[in-house]
């Protein structure tokens, strides 16, 4: 019998790519899928087996390609006392996440080929694989476009101004029609200023009550509906963040009917918490964009389930105590994610059958690989031996002093949630392994 | 009696029966007024810390008034400096107020919600004393006595507030507290000051004056500042007078025994002409003076005290 890295065997894998869910089992051979089989072995193999190398039965668990996180802030270089490569990568393994694509928007911003270069270089050594996401303009100021060359060959998967806008439409114009040149998409933060005005809030009935000055829907639909166009008109890839309005919903299912190259993302929060929460001014809810209606909340619902939204991503936005520890106004913007997506998705996607499991791969694992064109998303022979485990069943309370995050901003503290990654595996390695 | 609530952040979800206790205290409150040594021990030695990180005069004045006249000890921050910028003022304000034992805080703050910040992480009960757009609800809490006191009821009189009530901490509170007592309740002024959805307040909107004006008792006129012309929400000062200012021919539109309100500070000329500011149907000067009973009433009320001359002993502590 062959030598293995590893071998993972259950009733449940989930190939998202091909649609098969069932009993099957995994060998790992020189960090890669050798070979992937629709059955479990018989007992008598079993045995073997677990002699002879590590052996993980996953029975009672889900087991499907390692997932990804398109969107989180490691807050390296600049802000290591809220984040590193290598802290978040942890918070990500801990998470059940393989791979991580960081956001530009450090100090100074990921806009060159040094810097990316760096990022590269600092991940070698991190749980998890991850992905730096270049700058669209120079410096992030939306005026001059980035040496977008050079950030793909030191390793970016897509830029972004990400945190701030390309206001000027016609600079957006301009990365569009360069990125083409590299195959990889722009990923637009849509949020158009003028709009936003001085708002900290969701514009609506709460921010009238709570006396907080509002932001729009219309401040993130007009961007939507712009970017489109020019990814229309440039035939560039276009990924849209973290869309939480209706109204983008709306126009990212038009623009699909048209067969522009779009896709999009929603985050856990958008999904799951709503605006009349602010009543408790808690900083921690404070995120761009603003926590939405209950109608918004049921419209991202229902991209989900339809298929309209490609992918859940974090937008992991660690911020200190201090910073956050202030008047709701004076708050920075934004969230940790990594460790409490999973959970978030299971207890209020899967579990009230809003997406299946095969499209939880799909969402937080095969898609976003399509949009980056990234090796991982697929058990494929060959493939680098990316998976994660999911417990579906088990409990849990959002308890801050187990974050791996070096941050503590979660306005999920507390909450108890269904579902959590139980091994998560780079590469065939076990980077993590939740206690039972 | 004690109020339901340990702070007073803001009117909205306070109770008519809450609200009526606050008058019925500051009757007392108000006649011990105009004694000749207008001063009880009530609150004496009660710790009470004002902090106005933004400018005030007459409700700074009115809280310190209605704390001297209780007898309790006072300590004043004031600040015209813009901490929002650096939030951590206000934590490390509050941490200075624990470790001082400081039992009762004031706060006026721009922005929104910074009572509420204080009164989740300190132990000291908290009133608002204006919290960005958000609330003011000893002002409202004033307003609403005043009218009480002449017209001995709110329950079915007509109000309207006209002017900015998009940025107006008067405007929702007096919403939520003139609605509590079964007043009926209209807004007025330019669709750009407006806030979105106010309507589910309860109210009815109107945009032309003269409209809003037929049939009301009430009419509450809020100040209008410059910065909302600079920041391009009305075209010009002089559109707004020309739609806006109240005059003397708005008033035959009223009924008959109106009365005229403002939270002050006053522009004359600009939301209220002088001649409507100072005629015999403005109360402007009355709700000044009903401002330090009310705060009284809502300190003793907080401060779960015993109420002036009685004769219950207060238990050994």
């Amino acid at each position: 019998m062959d030598e293995y890295q590893l071998v993972v065997t259950g009733e449940r894998i989930i190939e998202p790519e091909s649609g098969y869910s069932g009993p099957g089992t995994v060998y790992i051979k020189d960090d890669s899928f050798f070979k992937v089989e629709r059955e479990r072995p018989s007992e008598k193999q079993l045995k073997e087996l677990a002699n002879l190398t590590r052996l993980i039965d996953a029975t009672g668990l889900i087991v499907g390609p390692g997932l990804i996180d398109m969107h989180v802030h490691l807050r390296e270089p600049g802000r290591e006392d809220e984040e590193t490569i290598l802290t978040g990568a942890e918070a990500a393994a801990a998470g059940g996440f393989t791979s991580i694509c960081c956001m530009p928007n450090t100090t100074p911003p990921l806009d060159n080929y040094g810097i990316i270069n760096f990022v590269v270089e600092r991940a070698r050594s991190a749980k998890v694989r991850v992905y730096p996401i270049g700058a669209i303009t120079q410096g992030q100021k939306g005026e001059i476009i980035t040496e977008i060359g050079d950030l793909v060959e030191a390793g970016a998967v897509a830029i972004s101004d990400d945190g701030y806008p390309v206001m000027n439409s016609g600079v957006m114009r301009n990365a569009m029609e360069y990125a083409r040149m590299f195959d990889i998409p722009i990923i637009s933060h849509p949020e158009d200023l003028g709009l936003v005005g001085s708002g900290v809030a969701n514009e609506g009935f709460n921010s009238t009550r709570f006396g907080l000055s509002g932001i729009p829907g219309i401040a993130e639909e007009v961007m939507v509906a712009r970017d489109i166009m020019i990814s229309e008109f440039t035939r560039c890839a276009l990924h849209l963040a973290h869309l939480s309005t209706a109204g983008s919903i709306s126009l990212v299912k038009e623009a699909k009917s048209r067969k522009v190259a779009v896709s999009c993302e929603v985050t856990p929060h958008h999904f799951t918490l709503t605006d009349d929460l602010l009543e408790s001014y808690d900083s921690n809810l404070r995120v761009n964009p603003p926590i939405r209606t209950k109608g918004d909340v049921e419209a991202v619902k229902e991209g989900l389930k339809d298929g309209i939204v490609d992918v859940i991503a974090s937008d992991h936005a660690p911020h200190s105590q201090e910073e956050k520890e202030v008047e709701f106004q004076a708050a920075p913007c934004g969230m940790i994610g990594l460790e409490t997506t999973v959970g978030l998705v299971v207890t209020e996607l899967v579990e009230k059958g809003i997406i299946d499991w095969m499209e939880f791969f799909k969402k937080l694992s095969l898609n976003p690989a399509t949009i980056l064109k990234l090796q991982g998303g697929r058990l494929q022979v060959n493939a680098p031996a990316d998976l994660t485990i999911i417990d579906p069943k088990k409990r849990w309370v959002v308890d801050p002093k187990r974050f791996k995050s070096k941050s503590r901003n979660s306005p999920f503290i507390g909450r108890r949630l269904k579902g959590k990654a139980k091994y998560t595996v780079v590469a065939g390695k076990v980077v993590f392994e939740a206690e039972s | 009696m004690r109020l339901k609530s340990r702070h007073l952040l803001g009117l909205e979800g306070v109770s008519r029966q809450d609200i009526e206790l606050i008058f019925n205290t500051a009757v007392t409150f108000k006649e011990i007024l105009s004694r000749d040594i207008p001063k009880v021990p009530t609150l004496r030695g009660l710790t009470i810390a004002n902090l106005f990180y933004e400018p005030s005069t007459r409700t700074r004045f009115s809280f310190e008034l209605a704390e001297k006249r209780l007898s309790a000890d006072t300590v004043s921050f004031s600040t015209n400096s813009s901490s929002v910028q650096k939030g951590e003022t206000l934590k490390d304000t509050v941490q200075n107020i624990e470790a001082m034992k400081v039992d009762m805080v004031v706060i006026r703050h721009q922005a929104a919600g910074a009572p509420h910040f204080l009164a989740r992480c300190c132990n000291t009960k908290v009133i608002n004393a204006g919290d960005g757009a958000h609330e003011h609800p000893t002002q409202a809490l004033l307003d609403l006595f005043t009218v009480w006191e002449k017209y001995k009821k709110i329950d079915g009189l007509r109000v309207v507030i006209v002017g900015d009530i998009k940025y107006s901490r008067v405007a929702r509170s007096d919403i939520w507290g003139f609605k509590t007592m079964g007043a009926e309740v209209a807004i007025c002024g330019p669709t750009t000051l407006l806030p979105y959805e106010v309507e589910r307040m309860g109210v009815e909107v109107y945009t032309r004056l003269e409209t809003a004006l037929e049939g009301r008792d009430i009419v509450i006129v809020l100040r209008i500042q410059a910065e909302r012309q600079q920041a391009g929400l009305l075209p010009t000062i002089r559109e707004y007078v020309n739609r806006f200012c109240l005059t003397p021919r708005h008033l035959a539109a009223l009924k008959e025994n109106f009365t005229i309100m403002h939270p002050g500070p006053i522009n004359r000329g600009v939301e209220i002409s002088p001649e409507v500011a100072d005629g015999p149907y403005s109360v402007i000067l009355s709700q000044v003076t009903n401002g330090v009973a009310i705060r009284m009433a809502v300190l003793y009320l907080l401060s779960g005290g015993r109420l002036p001359n009685s004769r219950r002993k207060a238990k050994a502590s």
